[in-house]
């Protein structure tokens, strides 16, 4: 931990802890600071899509497009709350409510098939046709219990089970936090 | 140096984690995974789908992609029932559930290996108290006061002349003024004894990279046998800053490629660097490489030619990793002689953040700090293997530069500072993903 953190002072940090629900501890968002200053290159305030596309890590993933608009103009506590959603201390159901909020891309609190579609369009590309995967979604909708047409919401959400997924969460940030400087 | 636990030497932390990007570190980095505990094939399932997702991800160049480096592990991670096993049915919960391609994202974002190549990590400031600080003060002012007079004074008189002889910048115009009165005439009047003419040359541009190390006072200490002027061969080292290539050249007058740059450099780089044979590149086009290629392949060829040096990483890198080799320098058939360099950073950083600073900024910073110390070692020369492909070869040899000055490997390509990963990176990504989908459709 080096001493460069004079910018954030102890108000600063107890702030963005409150605001991201103490999901992160103080030397985490300590360390989460100097990798915003060292992403935001032109000290804006905020990292623009450039500056996450240089790294190619980011700029490889599939929903990088879709993860960008969520994350375009985020000051540095706006910042640490979007990435809240990984931490180890965050519940389930606020993971939940993330990744609901990921597909939910019009924000109106309802998921449709066509949201759907488009996320698993940027999943797969041009590896599988378009008429497949309506095909592929229909049948797992269907066989789920909802329809074509129907819309889920973030109840919905909840009753699909995705606990063991979400472990790779839990370890993969906690890891990470030690390597930052 | 910025020691973190856990980066190189702990296991146990690795085989805790379940997430799927981990043992690319602990590839790159050396630590072994152990056998984790027997999971539900779900588990198992999903992991598979992440674990190729990333074996091909690694940010391998798109020239690389069939050497997946990470493959090797996922065999000794899995048990043999488990990768007999049928896949399963597609779930709803299989389609909503992104949260692997996510956390890659969201672990990008917190923290990147590419990224932290070329971080010029600041040292640990240390004259934070009241006697330090007073002592740190009078460092400056020797360092900038009387080691780097400003660079006018000396105009002025000339008993200031003398004192200043005595210092750097003053050793360093000294220096260039001899240096060019004995270039000058030799290069431009002596035609017709080439080999001679050469011959003086060479000296000449050993003598004037001796004086630039002594400008920053430095300290370099050389170990192994020193080049020797064969054809055939070829000096790969790797590279953080344009410094490296005065170090080398002041042992030995080596032919180098670079790219061109603007400024005092691009001059320099035109009329002395001719002269030992260097090869010029452009990093921004496209067809540059295959001429490029046939110039080198000529010049090894050639047996009075001084021999070539290459820096494979294509940029400078902060010393503490190496980048992704380039294939060219290996694919040459010739003898591949490693250099490996490593700078103290107790006196200086000498990376040469060439976004940050220019050049002569650079060399200001340098000539202001007390001294620059580097270890240089002359492995020994390796040739390729049969049934080798010169990216594995490439490996090979950036593995034993690794190894000798302590830097850690990472599976980027250098170029990724300049241009956008190849979109194909992304394009097998999804596509192992979807057959993956695609196969589990088929399953009643």
């Amino acid at each position: 931990m080096g001493n460069t953190s004079s910018m954030l002072t102890q108000y600063d940090i107890e702030e963005v802890q409150e605001h991201c629900n103490h999901a992160f501890s103080q030397q985490e968002i300590v360390s989460l600071y100097h990798r915003f200053c060292q992403l935001d290159r032109n000290s804006s305030g905020f990292i623009t899509g450039d500056e996450f596309l240089s790294v190619p890590e980011f700029a490889v993933n599939p929903l990088s497009q879709r993860l960008l608009r969520m994350l375009d103009g985020l000051n540095f506590k706006e910042f640490v709350a979007f990435l809240s959603a990984f931490s180890p201390r965050i519940s389930l159901q606020q993971k939940i409510e993330f990744l609901f909020k990921v597909y939910d891309f019009n924000s109106n609190g309802k998921v449709t098939f066509d949201d759907i579609l488009s996320v698993l369009r940027d999943l797969t590309g041009s590896f599988i046709s378009e008429q497949q995967r309506q095909e592929v979604i229909t049948r797992v909708l269907e066989e789920a219990g909802y329809r074509r047409d129907s819309s889920l919401v973030l109840s919905d959400f909840m009753r699909v089970r995705m606990y063991y997924c979400f472990q790779y969460l839990y370890y993969k940030l906690s890891f990470r936090s030690l390597f930052t400087d | 140096m910025n020691q973190r636990v856990g980066t190189d030497s702990s296991p146990l932390r690795f085989a805790a984690c379940e997430s799927a990007s981990i043992p690319l570190f602990a590839t790159f980095i050396g630590a072994r995974r152990r056998a984790p505990p027997a999971r539900t094939h779900r588990q198992i399932g999903s992991q598979l789908v992440g674990r190729r997702i990333l074996a091909a991800m690694g940010g391998l160049d798109s020239s690389s992609m069939e050497t997946d480096l990470d493959r090797p592990n996922i065999e000794e991670y899995l048990t043999t029932e488990t990768i007999r096993e049928v896949p399963k049915k597609l779930h709803l919960s299989d389609l909503l559930d992104i949260s692997p391609t996510l956390t890659e994202a969201a672990g990008a974002i917190v923290d990147d290996s590419f990224t932290r190549c070329f971080k010029s990590n600041s040292p640990e400031p240390w004259n934070w108290n009241i006697y330090l600080f007073p002592l740190w003060c009078l460092g400056v002012v020797v360092r900038y006061g009387i080691l780097f007079p400003a660079s006018f004074s000396w105009l002025v008189s000339l008993s200031n002349l003398i004192s200043c002889m005595f210092c750097r910048v003053g050793v360093l115009a000294l220096g260039w003024i001899v240096f060019f009165a004995a270039f000058l005439p030799v290069h431009f009047l002596i035609r017709g004894h080439d080999k001679w003419r050469r011959k003086i040359e060479r000296k000449l541009v050993e003598m004037m990279c001796s004086v630039f190390v002594a400008s920053w006072t430095g300290v370099i200490k050389y170990h192994g046998p020193r080049p020797s002027r064969r054809p055939q061969q070829v000096f790969v080292a790797n590279h953080t800053s344009m410094i490296d290539f005065i170090i080398l050249e002041q042992m030995t007058a080596f032919a180098v490629i670079m790219q061109k740059h603007p400024g005092w450099v691009g001059f320099i780089q035109k009329t002395i660097l001719e002269s030992v044979g260097c090869i010029w590149f452009n990093r921004t086009e496209s067809k540059d490489r295959e001429v490029v290629a046939t110039k080198i392949r000529e010049h090894t060829q050639g047996v009075d030619n001084n021999p070539l040096l290459i820096f494979p990483e294509g940029t400078c890198v902060n010393n503490h990793y190496t980048v992704m080799f380039k294939k060219g320098a290996f694919e040459l058939g010739c003898a591949v002689c490693p250099v490996a360099i490593k700078y103290n950073k107790i006196f200086v950083d000498a990376f040469w953040n060439s976004k940050k600073q220019s050049f002569t900024t650079h060399l200001a910073q340098l000539m202001t700090s007390w001294a620059v110390v580097c270890d240089v070692w002359y492995l020994e020369p390796q040739y390729i293997r049969p049934g080798e492909i010169p990216i594995e070869f490439a490996e090979r040899v950036r593995d034993m530069i690794s190894v000798r000055a302590g830097l850690k490997k990472v599976p980027w390509d250098g170029y990724l500072k300049y241009f956008r990963p190849s979109p194909k990176l992304t394009e097998r990504k999804q596509q192992i993903f979807a057959e993956s989908v695609l196969k589990r459709l088929e399953e009643k």
